[in-house]
């Protein structure tokens, strides 16, 4: 049983008031929150030891080039990765996905397929545009039903010879889905097509074991599970890795210069080009630790009590319609009130103290796909509790009876 | 404050002296509010606002009258008539509606170059200033832009 009292002391700005009530936290899929464990490890660095890194003979360069590599491998253990060189940092989910998305450029041809999911973050579908734009290859999207599960039949009848690449989200952001990855990658790899899965919204949930997945790229953000904004990873095998050509050209990823000709560095550094966030890598390192210490399983077995309860109290609520009912899914619930916009709903929960999000949560196809402008999207983090499930609800009742 | 007064003062609102200028109406917008003990009161006012918004001709809801902000959508719409902006406008949010609501009310029925010369810093002393923060998706920064937009379309062409 975890202990939310102890955990929620862990994190100052759960102890803050928003327009004079205190703070409801339930915009996790966004961001989460960061406890003091992370807060230290970012005042430390720059307190003790910043130095720039892999470069400089003193102290502090090597101290700061040690934490970082630290960092590394306790992300490559918590992922069971092979190798510690399979771990890229990256400025973030957005950054890993145009790095492969790029690489991919040399490796496709005219006439080529690329796969994607339809309930992709609108800023992920993107860069495969415009790979497929670039080498004239072709998009192909995986469908849903209404319950905002993929039409796995007919993502079967999607591959063939031609697909190069399947992409697709562990965790729909919008909907919470948790998606038959296992499968996906297993169908992919018997046409010969790579997989990369963007675990954003898994990594607080769940443990991606990458060599049991057999995935051939993963990638998260650091700010989605305690950690700071701005820093990522990627990780690839290292055949994949070996075979993508660097994305940026700087410092850290040449072996050798001249005018005629440059080496590019071995892995990881290769794609780590320009100095590196390093207090966000180590932080991220810290983040990771936090977690691990308090564990997934109790973290997704109590994450799951939250969902089921939020569920059940909000739909008590006459005309309040729920989008993403699959099966499986995680803390995420994305609702809407009958003639209710979103954005009405989420500036009255604001005034309550509540943050949630409102709008399209950049999934417009999937909104396009339910004909709704947004909905209000409530995601709950191991250290929410059931009373601010019942203050939702009654923020909700209280907006209801405003807007209507 | 009691809803059935709130619906009164809502009623009178669009009833104004044309004669009155965009700072007089302005400071009676501030009057009004002032009224309220809490957000809650301030509202519901709003939302009654919102829903007595002259609203703007169903031809003229075209996609060229769109103003998209991330996620409540805004049309808005002007006519010159005496050498004054009238404007109709719409959302599809109430909340903004009711801020549309406010912003025409001080704004149409003036000249160009007076609604040009106007601020919008009433807004923030009714209390309501998040709603104008250029960081809040919903298409009402856009739309004060587009009001002095049309302002200074028809006073170039008043001065023609």
């Amino acid at each position: 049983m975890l202990d939310i009292k102890k955990i929620r002391e862990d994190f100052p700005i759960l102890k803050r008031q928003v327009n004079g009530k205190p703070l409801v936290y339930l915009d996790n899929a966004a961001t989460s929150q960061t406890p003091q464990q992370v807060i230290d490890a970012i005042v430390d660095y720059y307190q003790n030891y910043n130095a720039n890194i892999h470069r400089g003979v003193h102290t502090l360069s090597q101290e700061a080039t040690d934490k970082y590599e630290q960092a590394r491998l306790k992300i490559q253990k918590h992922f069971n990765a092979a190798k510690s060189y399979e771990i890229i940092f990256t400025s973030g989910t957005t950054h890993s996905i145009n790095l492969v998305a790029n690489g991919f450029s040399s490796l496709i041809k005219k006439g080529d397929e690329v796969i994607v999911s339809a309930m992709e973050h609108h800023s992920n579908i993107v860069p495969w545009q415009m790979l497929c734009e670039r080498t004239g290859a072709v998009l192909k999207v995986i469908p849903m039903n209404l319950d905002g599960e993929l039409l796995m039949d007919v993502y079967e009848d999607l591959l063939s010879d031609k697909t190069k690449l399947v992409f697709c989200n562990h965790i729909s952001n919008a909907l919470g889905t948790i998606n038959p990855i296992e499968e996906i990658i297993e169908k992919a790899h018997a046409v010969g097509a790579a997989v990369l899965i963007d675990g954003a919204q898994a990594t607080p949930h769940l443990v991606a074991d990458v060599q049991a997945l057999d995935v051939d790229f993963y990638t998260c953000s650091a700010h989605k599970i305690c950690g700071p904004t701005g820093v990522g990873m990627l990780y690839g095998k290292e055949e994949w890795l070996n075979k993508l050509p660097p994305y940026q050209g700087g410092g850290e990823m040449i072996a050798e210069v001249t005018f005629e000709k440059t080496t590019y560095a071995d892995l990881p550094h290769k794609f780590e080009a320009g100095t590196p966030n390093i207090c966000g890598g180590i932080a991220f390192g810290a983040a990771l630790d936090y977690m691990n210490a308090i564990g997934f399983e109790e973290i997704a077995k109590y994450e799951h009590e939250l969902l089921e309860y939020a569920t059940q109290e909000l739909l008590k609520i006459e005309g309040l319609k729920i989008y993403g009912t699959a099966k499986n899914k995680t803390s995420v619930i994305s609702f809407n009130i009958e003639g209710v916009h979103p954005y009405d709903m989420g500036s009255i929960l604001d005034k309550l103290g509540i943050a949630v999000r409102t709008g399209h949560h950049c999934a417009q196809p999937i909104m396009d796909f339910f004909k709704i402008p947004g909905t209000v999207r409530a995601s709950f983090a191991f250290y929410n509790t059931k009373e601010e499930v019942d203050v939702l609800v009654q923020g909700v009742l209280k907006a209801k009876s405003m807007l209507l | 404050m009691p809803k059935l007064l709130i619906g009164i003062i809502t009623c009178c609102n669009f009833v104004q002296n044309k004669a009155m200028e965009i700072k007089e109406i302005q400071e009676e917008i501030i009057d009004e509010f002032s009224m309220f003990d809490d957000w809650m009161q301030r509202y519901e006012y709003m939302i009654e606002l919102g829903k007595s918004l002259p609203l703007i001709k169903e031809e003229f809801k075209t996609d060229d009258n769109i103003i998209k902000g991330c996620q409540s959508k805004v049309w808005v719409h002007a006519e010159l008539e005496d050498n004054k902006l009238v404007f109709t406008a719409d959302s599809d949010a109430i909340i903004t509606k009711g801020i549309i609501a406010i912003l025409i009310r001080a704004f149409s029925n003036q000249k160009p170059q007076d609604i040009l010369d106007a601020d919008t810093e009433f807004i923030d002393e009714i209390g309501l200033k998040e709603h104008l923060s250029p960081t809040r998706a919903n298409g009402l920064v856009s739309m004060i832009k587009q009001l002095k937009l049309y302002a200074v379309a028809y006073q170039t062409q008043i001065e023609e």
